[in-house]
């Protein structure tokens, strides 16, 4: 083009008018929708500090709702903070080793498979199961068929079942960056394909798989509507997860938001910023280790 | 490196006295079968999930004296028990629709912002501060849009209901409050990051020189942007509204705070009412008895078919565009 318009003589035509003034306007659209995003952002972060500093105390933190109605003053989260943790805690502790094998054999032994297409499909369509789904899942199983009475376990069996394709997907990722050359060099010095995957593969992999798996156990703990099909309400202290109702910080929030009384209300928002930091120290861990990844 | 020292020394006991060592077939063979075993146990959930469901929703099913299709209110706990999704089916598809509206074209623009617009020190930050809107509970979305949306957005509905109200999904007499509007709005802000972070991945995607090409025929940004990046994006673009499609039809808690009880099915957005299949499950669940549970069941089946059907058809649409540009 410049050297036609050298020949000729003319100058390069400018971008008209036309086209800036579109271009402009895209522009500024583009910036409008980012503070669009960023407003609820900032608004929901905003409300739940201020709200839930103002009730956040030594006492809420470490007392339950035994003797509390909806109407008084005081009372904790403590119970719901137990519950949590538990419930997480056993969800993890079920659903890990399972998706990360479920990746190991996706990544190390399935290659091609027609099965292991079948089951990374499944994975995929597990992924958009509304978790609400899930909860019914173990009402229908747990409870309604098996005859076991509601409790935290069968709420981290409903969180479990929400966190494998998860941790499956983030693992699968992380095993597939591992260096073929790796392999290799175990394989020949005579090393068995299993050690290889134990001693070799999964530790190169491990710290981004520990990232996946804290990314997910971050979005479980703020899951609510399975809970609340599965481990009902309670107010009390209950230590024992496999024992009947125990409470947990989204459904605590639920239960409060939904009253009406402002006392209530004010203890939901307390509620909300405990689990917002928990969540957000996950999040924020799980970030931080993920640039630390050996895998580049 | 353990594995190298073991190797090692394996090596050097089997010069020196001959002794036989492992093959390392059967624990080939047992990690092999666990991690064999892991796979289908995901596929064996799927497989339990579908039919524990259909098993106790047939209970119900039998003793439902209305149409289960086409009724309107949910009885399910009277006797004789009478209960329709109708006024759940357009309650979850109205919301998601209006979310997904409001939600793809902020998205888009995100996506935009951050992959070009945005200078390259920050785009990193950027996203990070758009992933945490993902992380943010629903139920903390839910306690936001009660207590603190529904109240502020007054000015909104009135001015939409005022100045639009000629299109007949924002008329109505009584507007305001804990509406279906509102409870679309928040699953918007909900399925944002999903739709913004996977458009953002696609666009990245873009090969460097089609947006050269663009540049060296003199296009402006917005020119290379609509000649080379929405075409090559298109199909992402599509697959991950369709995934965020399915986000908000599933999403529970936050819609069952937001909207507030109201029987039948209310084309005026605006006004307070509406209800989903999530939402009423969770609402209903506590004082329903034995059918009432297994019409819940029901309904949940309905919904875990549609979210289904709408998260395959998204991925077919991904797998697709991966054979095409391989």
């Amino acid at each position: 083009m410049s050297v036609l318009t050298a020949k000729t003589g003319q100058a390069i035509p400018e971008t008209s008018l036309g086209r800036k003034l579109k271009d402009r306007t895209v522009l500024i659209a583009v910036y409008v929708a980012f503070a669009l995003a960023v407003i609820p952002l900032v608004s929901v972060l905003y409300k739940v500090i201020s709200e839930g500093v103002q009730v956040i105390s030594a006492d809420f933190l470490t007392r339950s709702m035994n003797g509390i109605g909806g109407r008084d003053a005081g009372g904790g989260v403590y119970h719901s903070i137990v519950g949590t943790l538990e419930q997480v805690a056993l969800a993890s502790a079920m659903s890990i080793p399972i998706a990360v094998l479920t990746a190991v054999y996706l990544v190390e032994y399935g290659q091609g498979k027609r099965l292991a297409k079948t089951i990374s499909f499944f994975v995929d369509v597990m992924t958009g199961i509304p978790s609400i789904v899930a909860g019914l899942f173990v009402l229908a199983f747990w409870i309604l068929v098996l005859g076991f009475e509601v409790s935290g376990f069968a709420g981290a069996l409903a969180l479990g079942v929400l966190m494998i394709p998860t941790v499956v997907r983030s693992a699968e990722e992380m095993l597939k960056l591992v260096p073929n050359e790796l392999r290799e060099a175990s394989y020949a010095l005579g090393v068995p394909r299993w050690r290889t995957v134990m001693k070799v593969v999964l530790p190169t992999a491990f710290t981004g798989i520990v990232t996946g798996i804290m990314l997910a156990v971050a979005r479980v703990m703020g899951e609510t509507a399975p809970l609340l099909l599965t481990i009902w309400v309670t107010k009390v202290i209950n230590f024992n997860a496999f024992q009947g109702a125990q409470s947990s910080l989204p459904t605590y929030i639920w239960e409060q938001a939904s009253d009406p009384n402002q006392v209530a209300v004010a203890r939901a928002w307390g509620a909300a910023l405990t689990l917002i930091f928990i969540i957000m120290v996950l999040n924020i861990g799980a970030r931080l280790l993920a640039r630390r990844t050996s895998i580049r | 490196m353990t594995s190298i020292d073991d190797v090692q020394t394996a090596a050097v006991g089997v010069s020196r006295r001959r002794r036989a060592i492992s093959t390392g077939r059967r624990g080939d063979k047992i990690f092999r079968g666990a991690a064999l075993g892991s796979g289908v146990f995901v596929l064996v959930i799927m497989g339990a999930i579908a039919a524990f469901l259909v098993w106790k929703a047939i209970p119900a099913l039998q003793a439902n004296q209305g149409s289960f299709l086409t009724d309107t209110e949910w009885r399910a706990n009277s006797d004789p028990p009478r209960f329709g999704i109708a006024q759940l089916a357009f309650g979850t598809v109205m919301s998601a629709f209006l979310a997904l509206l409001m939600a793809t074209p902020v998205a888009i623009g995100i996506a935009l912002f951050i992959s070009f617009y945005a200078p390259r020190k920050l785009a990193d930050g950027l996203g990070f501060i758009v992933d945490l809107l993902a992380a943010v509970p629903s139920i903390i979305y839910g306690l936001w849009g009660l207590h603190f949306l529904v109240m502020n957005s007054d000015g909104v509905v009135s001015f939409l209901n005022t100045y639009l109200g000629w299109i007949p999904l924002f008329a109505g007499e009584n507007v305001g409050g804990q509406s279906l509007f509102i409870g679309s709005v928040v699953l918007a802000i909900m399925i944002l990051p999903i739709i913004s972070s996977i458009s953002r991945e696609v666009f990245l995607q873009v090969p460097t020189p089609h947006i050269e090409a663009a540049q060296a025929l003199g296009a402006t940004r917005w020119e290379t942007i609509r000649l080379s990046v929405l075409p090559y994006g298109r199909s992402g673009v599509i697959s991950a509204m369709m995934l965020g499609l399915g986000r908000a039809l599933g999403e529970t808690v936050a819609i069952a705070l937001v909207l507030s009880t109201v029987a039948g099915i209310n084309w005026h957005i605006l006004e307070p009412g509406g209800n989903t299949f999530a939402a009423n499950i969770v609402r209903t669940f506590g004082e329903s008895g034995e059918i009432g549970r297994s019409a819940l069941i029901a309904s949940g089946l309905v919904l875990f078919v549609i979210t289904m059907i709408v998260n395959m058809a998204a991925r077919a649409i991904v797998s697709r565009r991966k054979e095409f540009t391989e």
